[in-house]
């Protein structure tokens, strides 16, 4: 029996098959879904800050995007997936509020910095992205589910999307 | 270095922030029973220490659309505020304010929008002008920013705010009620230096 698992904010899980992985509400944090897709073994991770080498307090290794990504692929290599194989499918990184351009500076453009680091940061590792659904303005519920590659993401009042 | 450790707050301490969550809330409910013309009542606010992965699911879901209200704080103390206003209890306002039918429920004009910025300016007013009352410190809020979307989404702006510091955050959380059921949330999110401020305004 398949089961959906649910990764919170600034959290990661693997995703063994049949089963499906989600996250909910993703707003200016990223979600980025790995997949072996020999295995069918899944990933998921959603994080909230681009680098944990700016900010003192980073134990938390699934809060950031340079840590979260690494810790991901480390787990799902230990559950048999293979590092070479994997390909990743990102959503998220928008701009909830329309901050004008005197507020903080930093907080106006963590969504687009988040997702500019995931990018780095896979690009490092070799990860080819086959998707992508981030930026703009509303919040979206990803879902991945390991049998099939989908990667569905859901928003408020937006047909639903099947990368 | 912060004399308030979030890891080990004492109880002394919550129940000065749960007083000043009680208060400003209290405010802001008579605030808008003026502007409404209408009886309201609030529930006692609570005081809680939350992770970030359980932010959302302890406010009201993840997944809950919601009407958020996102205000930056600045001057003696620093920091965001936000007011989330479940979208029934949004549209139940709009309506009252709009002299609308009860139960209407067509998406927010452009109208129904300004409408619901007029509300969070001054239910969020209201709440810091009483913060700063009680303190005495002059507290600046920005314009206020508005959004409808699920709660996860609007609450990880100022989880993000917030992470930067550490992987909890205290939510001071209130709601209010009345016949025409309205459920809203007050989050008060100082900085962590204004926590000091704050508390060593009160003598402790």
């Amino acid at each position: 029996m398949a089961e959906m698992i649910k990764v919170g904010m600034a959290d990661l899980k693997v995703c063994p098959p049949p089963n499906s992985i989600t996250t909910l509400g993703l707003g200016s944090c990223v979600g980025i879904a790995l997949y072996d897709p020999v295995t069918k073994i899944a990933g998921l991770a959603h994080v909230m800050l681009p680098d944990s080498t700016q900010i003192r307090n980073n134990e938390n290794k699934a809060k950031f995007a340079d840590t979260g990504i690494v810790e991901l692929v480390n787990k799902m290599v230990i559950s048999g997936a293979n590092k070479r194989r994997l390909v990743a499918k990102i959503a998220g990184g928008a701009q909830m509020f329309a901050f004008s351009s005197s507020s903080k500076s930093d907080m106006v453009r963590v969504g687009e910095r988040n997702v500019e680091a995931t990018k780095k940061v896979l690009k490092s590792l070799n990860i080819r992205i086959l998707a992508e659904d981030t930026g703009l303005n509303y919040g979206r519920t990803v879902e991945f589910y390991s049998e099939t590659g989908d990667f569905v993401i859901k928003s408020v009042g937006k047909p639903i999307k099947t990368l | 270095m912060s004399k308030v450790n979030l890891d080990k707050i004492d109880s002394q301490y919550y129940d000065v922030l749960r007083e000043i969550g009680n208060i400003g809330a209290g405010n802001a409910t008579t605030a808008l029973a003026q502007l409404l013309n209408m009886k309201l009542d609030m529930r006692v606010p609570k005081v809680d220490l939350v992770e970030f992965n359980k932010l959302a699911e302890t406010v009201c879901g993840e997944e809950e659309i919601v009407v958020g209200i996102y205000l930056f704080l600045e001057e003696d103390v620093k920091g965001s505020m936000m007011f989330l206003l479940e979208e029934a209890s949004a549209h139940a306002l709009v309506n009252h304010l709009m002299g609308r039918e009860v139960g209407y429920s067509q998406p927010f004009n452009e109208m129904d929008f300004s409408a619901l910025q007029e509300i969070g300016n001054i239910i969020t007013g209201a709440y810091l002008s009483s913060l700063s009352g009680l303190t005495g410190l002059f507290i600046n809020a920005s314009v206020p920013y508005m959004t409808l979307d699920m709660a996860g989404a609007i609450l990880s702006v100022p989880a993000i705010e917030f992470g930067r510091l550490g992987d909890k955050a205290l939510l001071i959380e209130t709601e209010f009620g009345d016949d025409i059921e309205i459920n809203g949330y007050f989050i008060l999110i100082p900085d962590m230096e204004s926590y000091d401020v704050i508390l060593s305004s009160l003598g402790l």
